[in-house]
C-alpha cells in the first residue's frame, strides 16, 4: 500500500491575462519524495510550485493538500532574508509568526543554523553574508519549522557551479534528517538528476508534462555519483525528453 | 588623497574667484552699496549683526523643526492609516496632493487668522508643517508597500496577521523611504518655514525672513545679503546633518 500523498495537483490549468500559463497538469507527491520539476523557461514550473504552496489558486482544477500551513515551507531563487534581521531572527522568524516564544525561537534558529554550518554566523546581517551564506540561512529558515511539504524554487541558480554542488549535499543530508517531501525546480538536468528521485519534464509553455523519469540510487548521493553510468545515463535521457518538450 | 583634497579644494577655489571678481568689479565700477554691496561689505554686516543673526537664525530653525516633527507624526500616522486600508487611502490620498500642490502663500492668510493674528509662530510653524509634509506622507506610503514580494509570500505561508505583517515587515521595510521622505521634507520645512515668515510676519519670533525684510525696507542690501548667507549656511548644514543621519541609520538597517 503506498501512502496517501502528501500535496497533488488534480488536472490544474492556470490562465493569466496573457492567456495560460499551466495545464492541464497533474502531479502528486508522496511522503519524503523529492521531485524534481524541469522544463523551458515560462513553462509554469513556478507556477505549479505556488500551486502547491496555497500562494495561487489554479483557474481551473483541485489541489488538495493534507500539510497545514505551518507545514508547508518555500525557499526561492533569492535567499529573501529581512535585510533588518541577523541571520538567527530571519530563521526564528515562521516560529515566531507561529507564536511560539522568541526565546524559544531563537534557540530553535541557532540550532538551525548550526545544522547547515552558520553557527558562526547566527548574529551576522544578510549583507554581512555571501551569496551561498545567505541561501543556507533561507534553507534553515525553511527547515526550522520541520515541514512537511518543502519547495525550493530554482534555489541555487544564482551562485556558482561549487556552491551549488555544495548546497545541493546539504540539502540532501538535510532532507535525510526530518524526509520532507521536496519538490525543486531547476533549469539544471544535472542538478534536477542528482537531487530527486523523480524528475518531471514540462513541455514548452504551457506546461504539460512531456515525460516523467525516476531516478536509481540511495539519496543523499555517495560520493562520486556524478560520474557513475546510471547517472549519465539518466541525465542523458532527460535531456532527450527536454529537447522533445522544448517543441511543445 | 589626492582626489579628496582636489573635492574639498575645487569648490572652495570656485567660490574665492567668484567673490573676488564680484569684490573687484564693485570696487571699479563703483557700484552703489544699496544695489550690490561688495563681500566684504558683507562680511563687516555679518561680523556686526552676528548676534541678532544667531538669535534670528535659531528662531528660524527651531520653527522649522518644530514644523517637522508635527508634519512627521502626522504624516506617518496617516500613512499608517492608508497602509491598513484600501479605502481609506483612495479617501485620503486626493487631499494630500490637493495639499502638496497648493501653495503656502495661497493658504497663509487662512492661517494667520485660525493661529490667531496674536501667534503668528504658530501660523508659521503650521504652514511649513503643510509643506514639510507630503514627502513625509509619500515616502512612508510608498515604503509600507514596498516589502519584497517574496518576503510578503513567505508571511502568507506563515500564516502572518495583519499586524504581524505591518510590525515585522511592513513597517521596518518603509524605514529607508521614511529617511529619505525626511530628508526632502527638513529642506522644505526651512524654505516653508522663511516664506511663512514673508506672509505672516514674524511677531516676538523673529527669524530670519524678518532681517531681511527689515533691512530691504531700510535699503540696507549688505545686512540682507548677511541673512541670506546665514540661511544658505543653515539649509547647507541641515542637508548635510539628515544625509549623514539617513547613511548611518541606512548602515544600521541594512547591518553595514
Amino acid at each position: 500500500m503506498t501512502d496517501a500523498p502528501v500535496a497533488e495537483l488534480v488536472s490544474v490549468e492556470v490562465d493569466y491575462a496573457a492567456g495560460r500559463a499551466l495545464g492541464p497538469f497533474s502531479l502528486a507527491l508522496a511522503p519524503g519524495e523529492i521531485t524534481a520539476l524541469v522544463g523551458p523557461s515560462g513553462c509554469g514550473k513556478s507556477t505549479a510550485l505556488r500551486l502547491l504552496a496555497g500562494l495561487e489558486g489554479p483557474t481551473r482544477g483541485e489541489v488538495r493538500r493534507s500539510p497545514r500551513r505551518g507545514e508547508i515551507a518555500v525557499v526561492f531563487q533569492a535567499p529573501t532574508l529581512a535585510p533588518w534581521l541577523t541571520a538567527q531572527d530571519n530563521v526564528g522568524l515562521p516560529l515566531e509568526l507561529s507564536g511560539l516564544k522568541r526565546a524559544e525561537a531563537r534557540r530553535r534558529a541557532a540550532a538551525a543554523l548550526e545544522r547547515v554550518g552558520l553557527g558562526h554566523a547566527i548574529a551576522s546581517r544578510p549583507a554581512q553574508l555571501s551569496g551561498g551564506m545567505a541561501m543556507r540561512v533561507s534553507l534553515a529558515r525553511a527547515l526550522v519549522t520541520e515541514p512537511r511539504l518543502l519547495m525550493l524554487d530554482e534555489p541555487f541558480a544564482a551562485l556558482d557551479e561549487i556552491t551549488r554542488r555544495t548546497l545541493a549535499d546539504d540539502v540532501l543530508a538535510l532532507w535525510a534528517d526530518i524526509r520532507p517531501a521536496i519538490v525543486f525546480v531547476t533549469h539544471s538536468v544535472e542538478e534536477a538528476v542528482y537531487m530527486a528521485s523523480r524528475v518531471v519534464v514540462l513541455s514548452r509553455g504551457p506546461g504539460r508534462i512531456a515525460g516523467e523519469l525516476s531516478v536509481a540510487g540511495p539519496l543523499p548521493r555517495p560520493e562520486g555519483f556524478r560520474t557513475t553510468p546510471g547517472f549519465r545515463a539518466t541525465v542523458e535521457a532527460v535531456s532527450a525528453v527536454l529537447a522533445k518538450g522544448m517543441q511543445g | 588623497m589626492m582626489r579628496r583634497a582636489m573635492d574639498i579644494l575645487a569648490p572652495l577655489v570656485l567660490i574665492a574667484v567668484l567673490l573676488g571678481a564680484w569684490e573687484a568689479a564693485c570696487r571699479i565700477l563703483e557700484v552703489p552699496a544699496y544695489f550690490l554691496p561688495a563681500p566684504s561689505a558683507v562680511g563687516a554686516a555679518l561680523v556686526a549683526d552676528a548676534e541678532s543673526l544667531a538669535v534670528s537664525a535659531w528662531n528660524t530653525l527651531s520653527m522649522a523643526l518644530a514644523a517637522l516633527v508635527i508634519s512627521s507624526l502626522i504624516a506617518q500616522a496617516l500613512a499608517l492609516t492608508v497602509a491598513l486600508s484600501a479605502t481609506l487611502e483612495r479617501a485620503i490620498k486626493p487631499l494630500a496632493v490637493v495639499l502638496q500642490v497648493t501653495p503656502v502663500v495661497a493658504i497663509a492668510p487662512l492661517v494667520v487668522i485660525w493661529a490667531g493674528i496674536d501667534n503668528p509662530e504658530r501660523a508659521i510653524i503650521a504652514l511649513a508643517a503643510v509643506v514639510a509634509f507630503f514627502p513625509i506622507f509619500s515616502g512612508a506610503v510608498t515604503g509600507l508597500k514596498a516589502a519584497d514580494p517574496d518576503l510578503e509570500r513567505l508571511f502568507d505561508l506563515y500564516g502572518a496577521g495583519r499586524i504581524q505583517r505591518l510590525l515585522r515587515l511592513r513597517l521596518p521595510s518603509s524605514i529607508p523611504y521614511l529617511m529619505e521622505g525626511h530628508k526632502v521634507a527638513a529642506g522644505l520645512a526651512l524654505i516653508g518655514a522663511v516664506v511663512a515668515e514673508f506672509v505672516a510676519g514674524s511677531g516676538g519670533a523673529q527669524g530670519l525672513a524678518w532681517r531681511i525684510l527689515e533691512a530691504g525696507n531700510r535699503l540696507q542690501t549688505a545686512r540682507m545679503f548677511a541673512a541670506l548667507v546665514v540661511l544658505g549656511l543653515m539649509g547647507a548644514l541641515l542637508y548635510a546633518a539628515l544625509t549623514r543621519l539617513e547613511r548611518t541609520g541606512l548602515r544600521w538597517w541594512r547591518g553595514r
